[in-house]
């Protein structure tokens, strides 16, 4: 059976750095979807050991009230990531995010050690989920296999400082720099059925500048953007809140398409506009958001 | 495990507690110094205590500032001073006697 996490609501995704134990003992009152609790870039590498400890242990201990616990392991090309997932995945962490993912092998690779440490610590079998981040040009290119190189896949992340340093290039905050990546890898999750998430936006006197960011990625159909401080997340949240007027339409097309499908009815029209199966999808993810910002309490 | 030498881990930063581990005389000494000792010095001791009868240390030295942790950093800081002493830094027992 596919773990059935792997489309949860991931609008806001927020970084916290594992060296820190006041910073991961109690981030779920700020209201995340998911913490992406880190033990690559924020640790220093002399404290690469304590943060695992620190890790495992509020794992295990703390509960996060349903927030996702994603760790953020060391890259592939050190030797810290095999014990980063060892710890990781025998604290009961919910997913791993692979960073520098360039290649399906990349994935695969993490993939076999994630199974084996489920076998070791009694973990089952297809509980802890993974998601790569793209930080490079190679890496980008590379979405789709990246995409479809594991069923625990559930979604790729842009990682935009590293990305935009391999290009020659730098942040503008117009998101210029961006754009090729960002539609390559919309493209890329939604052929393969997966999710796709934002890079972080790191200017906090500028949150006009985030709003702005927030409104584009969700026009282009990203489902979540990573975060830096919890004052954006209610940002995130609001602009990913339908509106009164597509929360009716959405409960209406979900309604009139369970009947008509019961009816043999293919093609109808609601409110004036010519609807088919096609909108289910769409609809019910429209419901999905509504209801996790308090809009909904609908049963669709 | 045995204590060979010294090693410390953990910070004074507030939520956080510093554990210092050194070879002992033949037994357990502990020196807490604790923001919440009144309140909390018993049950800090217990997680202390706790922890090194677990990673079988009999024979330390180990001081603690505590600066308001959890208990679950307790015992993070504890263990990672221990294991830094023994130089251990793979294949570490998650869920065995790290729990």
């Amino acid at each position: 059976m596919r773990n059935p996490n792997l489309k949860r609501l991931r609008r806001s995704m927020m970084f916290l750095n594992c060296q820190k134990p006041g910073l991961i003992k109690d981030p779920y009152v700020y209201g995340p979807d998911s913490i992406l609790l880190d033990l690559e870039d924020a640790v220093a590498e002399r404290e690469k050991d304590a943060a695992r400890y620190s890790l495992f242990h509020a794992l295990r201990e703390i509960d996060y009230r349903g927030v996702e616990r994603v760790v953020r392991i060391n890259g592939l090309d050190t030797d810290l990531w095999r014990e980063d997932i060892r710890c990781s995945v025998a604290g009961g962490c919910d997913a791993i995010r692979i960073p520098k993912t360039e290649t399906a092998q990349d994935v695969k690779r993490v993939e076999e050690a994630v199974a084996a440490a489920e076998k070791e610590f009694g973990v089952e079998e297809g509980r802890t989920l993974i998601m790569a981040a793209l930080e490079s040009a190679r890496g980008v290119l590379n979405a789709l296999e990246v995409c479809t190189a594991s069923e625990r896949l559930f979604g790729i992340a842009l990682s935009g400082g590293d990305y935009t340093k391999d290009l020659q290039t730098t942040i503008s905050g117009t998101g210029v720099e961006l754009m090729g990546a960002r539609q390559h890898m919309i493209i890329a999750a939604r052929a393969a059925g997966v999710q796709c998430f934002d890079t972080v936006w790191t200017n906090l006197d500028d949150m006009e500048g985030f709003r702005r960011e927030v409104e584009t990625i969700r026009a282009m159909g990203f489902d979540g953007k990573s975060i830096v401080n919890p004052r954006q997340i209610p940002i995130v949240h609001d602009v990913y809140t339908p509106r009164e007027k597509d929360i009716i339409f959405a409960e209406k097309v979900v309604r009139e398409i369970d009947e008509k499908k019961a009816q043999g009815i293919g093609v109808f029209t609601v409110d004036g506009k010519m609807i088919d199966i096609a909108f289910y999808d769409g609809a019910k993810r429209t419901l999905a958001l509504a209801r996790a910002s308090g809009k909904y309490k609908g049963e669709l | 495990m045995e204590i060979k030498k010294p090693a410390v881990a953990g910070t004074l930063e507030s939520s956080d507690c510093m554990v210092t581990v050194e070879p002992g005389e033949g037994r357990v000494d502990l020196e807490l110094n604790s923001v919440v000792i009144r309140q909390f010095g018993p049950q800090i001791r217990k997680v202390i205590f706790e922890t090194l009868k677990r990673l079988e240390v009999t024979d330390a030295r180990v001081t603690v500032v505590d600066k308001g942790a959890l208990d679950c950093t307790i015992k993070a800081r504890v263990e990672c001073a221990v294991y830094r002493s023994g130089d251990v830094k793979e294949n570490l027992p998650w869920g065995g006697v790290i729990v």
